[in-house]
């Protein structure tokens, strides 16, 4: 299946709803009605209520000044929203060690993420170790070792309850020990308002950092969250420095209207959507495609 | 705190209306809008918020509200009273009945339902019964292995065939265990799942069938967006919910999620997740958390949580000790424990009225420290120093403070400050006022 088709079928039931109610108001009157419509649209979207506000403002404006009503509005609306986002910059090269720390609140899919992720990249022939930094909660490791196994790669662990930080640090070494060029970092969930956990967190970071090597962290955000997802990124990217986040459970009939907000408000950049259970369903974020499908027909 | 945010909105909000001795149509018009606003930013279906909207304007501006004596008083009272109608107005217990009653956790991947699970075998072992958990993920990776660790940590059993066997093999299998063996009710752990995946959702279906749960409770987190309405919605018209358990409450979500899924469902919110320890779950009294939200306190939860930490016999104990003035470093350290068992200290102070606000809250997470600090001063004195603090003298206090990682300072400091709640409790005594003295803390 292509990015596209498999854009196509996991965004469907998000497409559904609002989505679509959105595509059909345009081509109605535009008026004020209509442009009250949409912002009920856009809030219902998970779009949030200051980033809606800007952008009603904005295609006002465009509105007024060409006149513009119906297909060519809407070509202008989706160039708006198209024009707020951009994909990650999350670039891996396998002549170097490359990490990916992988963050997030608790039960945002952390784990089954870096698991689609070492798939992906082990197809693209890198060498991946993965390394079981959550100590934490109950069977973490446990589960990260069945993913193991079903991927056909290692992974790096030690008991329950060490030092998570002393466990990344061994695994940088084993990497670079084994000749692996790409560590796949699993760190266990912590709600963003936990200050300490954020420490932890840095921490890790920092002891992953200390040599030279290619570091990208990333986000993974549950797309079922609403607005409080735009918390969690603040707040861990104010802590960590996000490269990427990775947006999870799109292809329920969450609203999806978040990735808005998250690049207006917080200029940050989406990596890959999870679209499915599949071992493939993690795709790249296209902004342009994004939108397309988000609006499109069936 | 959770809804801090919406809170204080919201009682920006009210602010402007509390005093008025005269309210206008429009104050009110203008009012809900930041009301709507501040209920939309917190992730409340936009649906109910419009509804809500709606019914709290028609009250508000009836001839009665507007023309009373304190106008201001009687919206900001309707809105209260509408906000608890919202998620249900009193506190439903779970419905235990039956043979063997049977609680099925159900929802989304990553709602926390194994965790809830075990929380709410740990919550309902404390009120005395024996509960089987029962480990029906056989999809997630080591979903099992995390329940039976759970189920050690807390020393509660586990009932598991592994992930060859179907869920509703295990379940059966389960049942008959707690016939057998005397357990009683049977939590059901199941695997998380999309509500519009139909195979998955037919799964449920059939073990609903098969077992015949009294409670079907959706474990949701309270961080959920807009789409909170339509998981609820769809779980419960396959399944018919008789509860929701809200997960991650000790984050700063704005709990939009608890006001929309019991005004879609019906379904109450019976608990709230709050933390990742095994008891870190809550019964939820509707009515007190909307009193919460608008600044008002909850001071009955204060008290049962002080009563829930707090050993009535250590207290008689204590009580005894300090008529005596005998009351010791050793004596302070206890009370220091109990107090931190009530939880952290920011829950704590949100409770109390007119204390829910965020700003006000800004610094707590430092005061929590110096809790630990004062808790490592004492665990750094002698026995002898702890019975008789006047011995402590330059150099003991030097040893105190390189103990704990304070400065003698500190140490100084927590002397003194012993020194005079002594002095206080002496004074107490004098006017016969022995019943404050159980809590004689300086915060």
């Amino acid at each position: 299946m292509s990015i596209l088709d498999k854009l196509k079928s996991g965004l469907a039931k998000t497409r559904q709803g609002i989505w679509k109610n959105t595509v059909g108001l345009f081509k109605g009157k535009v008026d004020e009605d209509f442009f009250e419509e949409l912002e009920e649209l856009l809030i219902q979207g998970d779009v949030g209520i200051k980033t809606t506000m800007e952008l009603i403002e904005e295609l006002k404006e465009i509105q007024g000044e060409k006149k513009l009503e119906g297909e060519e509005l809407f070509t202008e609306f989706k160039n708006l929203l198209a024009g707020f986002l951009q994909s990650a910059p999350v670039e891996l090269e396998k002549d170097q060690l490359n990490i990916l720390l992988i963050v997030g609140v608790n039960g945002s899919g952390k784990t089954t993420s870096l698991a689609k992720l070492a798939h992906y990249f082990h197809e693209e022939k890198y060498a991946p170790l993965i390394v079981a930094g959550d100590t934490f909660r109950a069977a973490a490791i446990d589960q990260l070792k069945v993913w193991g196994e079903r991927l056909n790669l290692p992974v790096i662990a030690q008991d329950p309850g060490s030092d998570p930080a002393a466990v990344c640090f061994d695994a940088r070494e084993a990497a670079l020990a084994r000749g692996k060029n790409l560590l796949l970092v699993d760190t266990a969930g912590r709600l963003h308002t936990e200050k300490n956990l954020m420490e932890e967190l840095k921490k890790i970071k920092r002891v992953l950092s200390k040599e030279e090597s290619n570091l990208k962290t990333l986000l993974v955000l549950d797309a079922t969250n609403g607005q409080n997802a735009l918390e969690q990124a603040r707040i861990f990217n104010e802590s960590l420095t996000i490269d990427g986040i990775i947006l999870t459970k799109l292809d329920g009939t969450a609203k999806g209207g978040i990735v808005f907000p998250l690049a207006r408000e917080l200029n940050l950049p989406v990596y890959k959507l999870g679209l499915g259970e599949g071992m493939e369903d993690l795709k790249p974020f296209d902004p342009t495609l994004f939108v397309e499908q988000l609006l499109g027909e069936d | 705190m959770v809804f801090a945010n919406l809170s204080e909105k919201l009682q920006g909000a009210m602010k402007k209306l509390r005093g008025k001795g005269k309210v206008s149509q429009r104050d009110v018009k203008e009012v809900m809008r930041e009301v709507k606003m501040a209920l939309l930013e917190a992730d409340v279906n936009f649906k109910v918020v419009k509804d809500f909207v709606k019914r709290v304007e028609e009250k508000a501006v009836g001839e009665e509200v507007l023309s009373s004596l304190t106008p201001g008083q009687q919206v900001v009272k309707i809105v209260q009273q509408e906000l608890t109608a919202l998620m249900g107005s009193e506190r439903e217990d779970l419905n235990l009945t039956g043979e063997i009653p049977v609680v099925m956790l159900v929802g989304l991947q990553g709602a926390g339902k194994t965790t809830a699970t075990a929380k709410l075998g740990n919550y309902l072992r404390k009120n005395g019964k024996k509960p089987l958990l029962v480990a029906a993920d056989v999809y997630r990776p080591a979903a099992i292995d995390q329940l039976e660790t759970l189920g050690k940590q807390t020393g509660i059993e586990v009932f598991s065939l592994g992930t060859k066997t179907t869920p509703r093999d295990i379940c059966r299998g389960a049942l008959s265990k707690a016939r057998r063996e005397g357990f009683e009710p049977v939590i059901i752990d199941t695997a998380g799942r999309l509500h519009i995946n139909e195979e998955m959702m037919e799964e449920l279906k059939d073990l609903k069938q098969a077992i015949n749960p009294g409670e079907i409770l959706l474990v949701a987190d309270s961080m959920t967006g807009q789409d909170a309405v339509n998981l609820a919605e769809s779980f419960n018209r396959d399944l018919g919910l008789t509860g929701v358990v809200l997960t991650k409450m000790d984050g700063d979500a704005r709990g939009g999620a608890a006001l929309s899924i019991k005004a879609v469902t019906s379904a109450p919110i019976k608990f709230v997740g709050v933390g990742e320890k095994a008891d870190a779950l809550e019964p939820f009294h509707p009515d007190r958390l909307a009193s919460r939200i608008l600044g008002m306190g909850d001071v009955l939860g204060l008290i049962e949580k002080s009563e829930a930490s707090y050993d009535r016999e250590q207290a008689k104990k204590m009580e005894q000790k300090l008529r005596e003035a005998s009351f010791t470093f050793d004596d302070f350290l206890e009370q220091l424990h109990q107090v931190r068992e009530m939880g952290p200290l920011e829950d704590i102070i949100g409770m109390l009225p007119g204390m829910g606000n965020k700003k006000m809250l800004k610094n707590l997470q430092v005061d929590e420290k110096q809790l630990v600090y004062t808790e490592a001063i004492i665990n750094s004195m002698t026995r002898k120093e702890r019975q008789n603090p006047d011995i402590i003298d330059g150099s003991r206090r030097r040893r105190i403070a390189l103990g704990s990682g304070t400065s003698s300072q500190e140490v100084n400091r927590l002397l003194k400050q012993f020194k005079e709640m002594k002095k206080m409790m002496k004074r107490f005594q004098k006017s016969g006022k022995s019943s404050m003295m159980k809590n004689p803390f300086p915060f």
